[in-house]
């Protein structure tokens, strides 16, 4: 098991290298180097950085030296926490960013639990009643949720809110007078409020995937011979069905959530968009727009770290529920 | 007892259809039971013959804006008139709100304006080749963009059907172009990660594990607006389908390795590879001929994600821009919320993506049970 946690360590860690990668080749596509661009850009705001500022600048970050040299050098600096300037807001990085990722962890962790919550549930019925009015029902609203791109669904529900109950603002994740706070017990409540919005729309995407994985899942449980065992000795039909099928169909469901968590943060950016979330989406938009492409990078890198440690998260509760994997790996070790 | 016989018999020469049955019969048989996938397979050709048809179902210059037609109302038809078969729509009239302000527009019974069939409007290249002008819609003697506006106008006066069409020409183009470099990507790097196994295996998996813990949308995003935006139009659309492809290769990459690993194994490559057959002539005459429909299916299933990822992109307006037209172009004026509570068919455009959307999704599932007739 501890090989298997190693391993799995490894590969995050490989996986984190090449999206820094990823992110310096972003850094580096518009024409000219960065340096160039952020003395444009200051001087566009009516502050001129000396020769020497500039020089010190493009030493700091060995412009005069070969890619890998700069690469090296940049990728030492964003180890050391050291994320640059955002030339828009003439600010660090690290000060743009703030609350932001905390802001994006907590919606991303808010849909995947909610989808959580309502697919195994589903799944378990749609299993149950296979064929039924309710099993149709879920079905279709599970082919919703795929067809219509989550923007979509911001979209409307924000039109719906708008023509049917006149709420201007359904939007955000705070309430105005908590925008300037910091955080706070009362500041924790107001978010809590207004979380589930966000998540059912961010989660309705994913959710069709687990509920059929569950229901495929459980109707495979069903249909083995202990279940008919358990209900020749009399055992109340809950009973059956809770205590062991859907026990040994939750495995594979919470192996879906390594695959969960990219699609999630990936969808909550378009999402925070639409419904002006105070997450890093608006924010990476606004570089990208602005063509500040260092602290697009620095974003882009960010959210491949944070769906690394999701993923290995998740890998961890996968060893935990499942005995299987856990013996299977001490076997092998 | 005579009935009983002709049923058995009628059985037997059944058997014995399926027993000659070529492959791709036996799929097309399984696929016809397949109610939903049929519907879907219908609307899918559909929305290409829409394509291949745009032009000539527009009926007003996609292009040609006109500030006082901004954001009227759709104007349905009305087929009969009376008894007779007259179909016409009602004129607009305009009038301002005393309160507000506003010029608001009513349809006026009396004014009917009688839609002609096949008439002569602006001038397109049919396909891209044959110069035509005919339409499916127009107005005799007047300009069809002057009075027809089936699904309304958008802000700029812009009749929002015909703009509708050929969006739908260019979205569905891009999602097929999309896939198509997807999948040759997928086959490449899943035929070697499965042909070799090993060490490229190895490398191959490694490579795609890495690229779907990245989160796609903001890859996408900062890839899209990395190109710069005095490019001529041909070249972005070149890139954009470049940027969904990069993405989008790694589920049929896993797909065609799994083909390969299971059919690897199978007597008749052994029986081919031992009757003296070359490794090319084994991929290309024994093994890809009975993979190949699953990979169909794969495709089918990759497309809408395709054309989502297209449409969010361009509703962000990193994507396609204007002066191209897509779905997601047009969805961009529906961002303003306060303009689609007014004038909510700016939202129609949302429609074709999601009918789309789910044939595709029905389509691809009939395709996948189809593809393993002897399962």
């Amino acid at each position: 098991m501890v090989n298997y946690i190693i391993r799995r360590f490894l590969a995050g860690i490989l996986t984190i290298w090449a999206a820094s990668i990823i992110s310096f080749v972003v850094i580096q596509l518009p024409p000219g180097d960065y340096v160039t661009a952020y003395i444009a850009n200051l001087q566009s705001t009516g502050t001129v950085l000396s020769t020497e500022e500039a020089q010190a600048l493009r030493l700091q970050y060995g412009l005069d030296q070969p890619v890998y040299v700069q690469y090296i050098k940049w990728s030492t600096l964003m180890l050391q926490g050291n994320y640059g300037m955002a030339m828009e807001y003439n600010r660090p990085v690290k000060e743009v960013i703030g609350d932001r990722m905390t802001t994006t962890i907590i919606v991303s962790v808010a849909a995947i639990l909610l989808i959580w919550a309502l697919a195994l549930p589903i799944g378990i019925y749609s299993a149950v009643r296979q064929y039924s009015l309710g099993d149709y029902f879920f079905t279709f609203l599970g082919f919703i949720g795929i067809a219509v791109p989550n923007f979509m669904l911001a979209l409307i529900v924000l039109y719906a809110s708008f023509k049917y109950f006149n709420v201007q603002n359904i939007g955000g994740l705070f309430s105005p007078e908590f925008l300037q706070q910091g955080w706070s017990w009362p500041k924790i409540w107001d978010m809590a409020k207004h979380l589930p919005l966000p998540a059912f729309i961010l989660g309705l995407a994913g959710m069709a995937e687990v509920v059929r994985i569950m229901r495929a899942n459980l109707l495979d449980e069903l249909r083995k011979p202990y279940v008919v065992t358990a209900q020749a000795k009399g055992l109340s039909r809950n009973r059956v069905i809770l205590k062991y099928p859907v026990r040994a169909a939750m495995n594979p469901f919470a192996s879906t959530i390594g695959y969960l968590f990219p699609f999630v943060v990936s969808g909550s950016i378009i999402v925070s968009l639409v419904l002006s979330l105070p997450t890093v989406g608006p924010l990476l938009f606004k570089a990208l727009i602005a063509q500040d492409l260092f602290l697009a990078g620095t974003i882009l890198l960010l959210l491949s770290i944070l769906t690394v440690i999701g993923t290995f998260v998740s890998d961890m509760i996968l060893i935990w529920i499942d005995p299987r994997i856990r013996h299977g790996m001490e076997e092998q070790s | 007892m005579s009935v009983a016989i002709e049923s058995a018999e009628q059985e037997t020469v059944a058997a014995q259809r399926i027993f000659v049955a070529t492959q791709w019969q036996l799929m097309w048989w399984r696929f016809r039971k397949h109610k939903l996938a049929m519907i879907a397979a219908i609307i899918i050709i559909l929305f290409y013959a829409g394509v291949v048809f745009a032009d000539f179902l527009a009926y007003a210059d996609p292009h040609m804006s006109e500030a006082q037609r901004s954001l009227l109302p759709p104007q349905p038809i009305h087929w009969f008139d009376g008894d007779s078969f007259r179909p016409h729509v009602f004129g607009l009239t305009g009038k301002r709100d005393p309160k507000t302000f506003k010029r608001v527009y009513q349809p006026d019974p009396a004014l009917k304006v009688p839609l002609k069939f096949f008439v002569e409007g602006y001038e397109y290249k049919f396909l891209g080749l044959i110069k035509m002008n005919r339409h499916l819609l127009g107005v005799e003697g007047a300009r069809a963009e002057d009075s027809i506006f089936l699904i309304g106008t958008d802000l700029q006066g812009r009749d929002l059907f015909s703009r509708l069409m050929i969006a739908t020409r260019l979205s569905m183009v891009i999602g097929l172009a999309g896939v198509a470099m997807s999948l040759f990507l997928g086959i490449l790097l899943g035929g070697l990660s499965g042909l070799y196994g090993g060490a490229t295996d190895n490398i191959i998996q490694r490579i795609i594990e890495i690229v779907r813990s990245i989160p796609t949308i903001p890859l996408w995003m900062a890839l899209a607006a990395a190109v710069p935006t005095d490019w001529p139009i041909t070249r972005v659309y070149f890139v954009i389908t470049l940027i969904l492809g990069i993405i989008g290769w790694t589920t049929l990459a896993r797909v065609v390795r799994g083909r390969f690993l299971s059919l690897r194994t199978e007597d008749f490559v052994t029986a081919a590879e031992l009757a003296g057959a070359g490794q090319m002539r084994i991929i290309f005459r024994h093994m890809v001929p009975s993979f190949l429909s699953h990979i169909i299916a794969a495709t089918t299933l990759a497309l809408p994600a395709m054309i989502i990822a297209e449409t969010s992109l361009s509703f962000l307006g990193l994507g396609l821009r204007a002066p191209a037209i897509s779905w997601g172009v047009l969805l961009q004026q529906a961002q303003n919320i306060q303009a689609v509570a007014l004038s909510p068919w700016l939202l129609y455009p949302a429609l074709p993506v999601i009918v789309a959307v789910l044939a595709f999704n029905f389509l691809g599932d009939g395709l996948r049970d189809a593809a393993d007739p002897y399962g």
